[in-house]
């Protein structure tokens, strides 16, 4: 196991590395010059040398590079462009608004797609099974965002129930409508990633079915629930926790959408502004941080999996 | 982080009693795939020489009316037809969705087969890369992508064609190296057969249909992810429509003109089930094993 941690996290590190240089260098292909963006057609050549000896951007390539590389490790990812914020300090500011949106998302759809996964398994040939089924089908038909729309449109314009977007300028020291402003946010992206999970567990629960345990474990007196229970959950588990990972991934980019649809100030707001704005190193640092979140999650679904199924961890693996 | 792929994506994929996918003989659901994308196709096609409006035609008479005999699918803020609109964003769709199943085929198949046909080394290489890119989201791609570009119909195609070519790679890998396991590959390899003739006449044959299905799917998955940088302005750049920014603009008045938000959606999942449809068709019509099996009557 300690081995298998190691090699691990060796090839995480590395996958950082190669992560980190590819936004570096894609963003570096730059066919304009920043600070003309910055500063718009007509400026001087003494300002735009000022401006490109601010952004270091007349520093030979590889100095960036280095620059880029030692800042992440010493946690420094630069400042905004425009705001010169640090942009460390910029994500952080939005977390209290992504990862309360994303994580109770990633939560719900799971509280919400295995029991009707299973269900959709056990009866696949019944009423609810069909039902289930078409209806993940159209949940992944369907683009995130007009799910979204439709539901402000329901809920928060003619019903009049909860917020249209936006969060509360004290954030979370308004924890009431804090709260409620996430509501239709949380619903919007628990119904995607539901749908998508769905499919996996329930695909998992008939790989189990057809098991020759469950069948024996039928024979020896157990009800099919008891069955499940005690044999299927475990060995039905490793594939769905595989599809966790991505599944948390996806809660966590799906925010951007979603912070979009709803006016929310979230880390996908930020970035999509930058982007638009041209601010690299806002997009710069935002990008590395949400690609190594993603790898770092597959890291922990991986060692996971390996906890949960004992097949895995024998021998040379 | 390895992702299970699932097998099917029909809502029952069993032989129903009755309903036999012989030669000849479709199922229902197949039907419906081919006639809704065919439905889509013409609108797109159509849209190139005929629309019944012009994009920019106006009828200040007429903002945010509903569906009319003068305008089928209603106006917008402008007063411009959305029928005009909804089809040449059906066209978009349509192009980028291709594009996109392009890109990813033109990366995705060499990058497999080499992986299945070389020896280890090169073979962990790709599956590592493959792993790195299934773990960088074709959003964020897009995003950099528009950073550097600015946003455009091309960026969109590349960001998804390269999203997309990672799975398109895994299957291709997985599928050609179970067929180079098989007697009849170890057979031509006896007889001196080259390696790129073993490639062409034995491995293609036995995968293609695979990837046939795989890219049905992909389209479907590419119609929404440009949907969805639409939406988010990262996609095609007005003028030209796209069902996303559709939406994106009848946001503000979907109280007023919800229409104006139900139809483009519509179109977008009535495209991705259709395609959908049309993947699981194919897998059951070209797939020869599962033909054999549906023949007999199996239950899968």
């Amino acid at each position: 196991m300690l081995g298998y941690l190691l090699r691990r996290v060796t090839w995480l590190l590395g996958s950082l590395v190669v992560a980190g240089s590819a936004i570096f260098f894609l963003l570096r292909v730059l066919p304009g010059d920043p600070a003309v963006t910055l500063l718009a057609v007509g400026a001087s050549p003494d300002q735009l040398d000022a401006i490109r000896h601010q952004l270091g951007t007349d520093r030979p390539l590889l100095e960036q590079f280095t620059g880029w590389f030692g800042g992440l490790l010493s946690g420094q990812l630069g400042e905004s462009l425009f705001t010169r914020l640090p942009v460390l300090d910029q994500i952080v500011g939005r977390l209290p608004v992504t990862l309360p949106l994303a994580l109770s998302a990633f939560v719900l759809s799971l509280l919400v797609a295995v029991p009707i996964g299973i269900l959709a398994a056990v009866r696949r040939r019944g009423v609810a099974g069909i039902v289930v089924s078409a209806l993940a089908q159209l949940g992944i038909a369907l683009p995130v965002f007009w799910v979204g729309i439709i539901l402000v449109w329901l809920v928060a314009v003619d019903w009049r129930l909860l917020p249209p977007g936006g969060f509360p300028r004290d954030a979370w020291l308004e924890p009431t409508l804090a709260a409620r402003s996430l509501v239709l946010p949380v619903i919007t992206l628990t119904v995607a990633q539901t749908s998508v999970l769905v499919r996996y567990v329930r695909s998992a629960t008939l790989d189990v079915l057809n098991q020759e345990y469950i069948r024996t474990a039928r024979s020896l007196g157990y009800s099919l629930t008891q069955a499940l229970w005690r044999h299927g959950l475990r060995n039905g588990a490793a594939p769905v926790v595989n599809v966790l990972g991505v599944l948390l991934a996806s809660s966590l980019l799906g925010t951007v959408v979603i912070e979009s649809v709803f006016a929310l100030p979230g880390l996908g707001t930020l970035l999509l502004t930058s982007v638009k704005a041209r601010d690299l190193p806002v997009v710069q640092g935002t990008v590395f941080l949400m690609t190594a979140t993603v790898l770092v999650v597959g890291l922990v679904v991986d060692v996971v999996q390996r906890l949960i199924d004992p097949r895995l961890r024998g021998g040379a693996g | 982080m390895s992702v299970p792929t699932l097998e099917s994506t029909a809502v029952e994929a069993g032989p129903t009693p009755g309903v036999r996918t012989r030669r000849g003989v479709r199922s229902p659901a197949f039907v419906a795939g081919v006639v809704v994308v065919g439905a889509i196709l013409a609108l797109a096609l159509v849209s190139l020489i005929w629309t019944p409006y012009g994009l920019d035609q106006a009828s200040p008479g007429a903002r945010l009316s509903g569906p009319s005999a003068l305008h089928w699918a209603g106006t917008d803020r402008l007063g411009r037809d959305q029928f005009t609109q909804l089809m040449l964003g059906a066209w978009t769709a349509v192009w980028v969705g291709f594009s996109s199943v392009v890109v990813a085929s033109v990366i995705g198949v060499p990058l497999g087969l080499v992986a299945a046909a070389a020896g280890r080394m090169v073979d962990d290489a790709i599956a590592g890369l493959i792993d790195i890119v299934i773990a960088f989201p074709t959003l964020l791609l897009a995003m950099l992508l528009v950073t550097v570009y600015g946003a455009s119909t091309g960026v969109a195609v590349t960001a998804i064609g390269i999203g997309l070519s990672a799975e398109v790679a895994r299957l291709t890998r997985i599928s050609a190296s179970r067929v180079f396991t098989q007697d009849f590959v170890l057979a031509a390899r006896t007889c001196g057969t080259r390696p790129v003739m073993i490639l062409v006449r034995h491995v293609l044959p036995n995968i293609w249909h695979t990837l046939v299905v795989q890219a049905t799917l992909a389209f479907g998955i590419a119609v929404v992810a440009e949907a969805s940088l639409s939406y988010l302005g990262l996609g095609t750049p007005p003028p030209a429509p796209s069902w996303g920014r559709m939406l994106q603009e009848a946001q503000a008045t979907v109280s007023v003109a919800p229409w104006n938000v139900v139809l483009p959606g519509l179109a977008v999942a009535a495209t991705v089930i259709g395609v959908n449809l049309l993947g699981d068709g194919l897998r059951e019509l070209l797939d020869p094993q599962l033909r054999e099996r549906s023949r007999q009557g199996a239950d899968r």
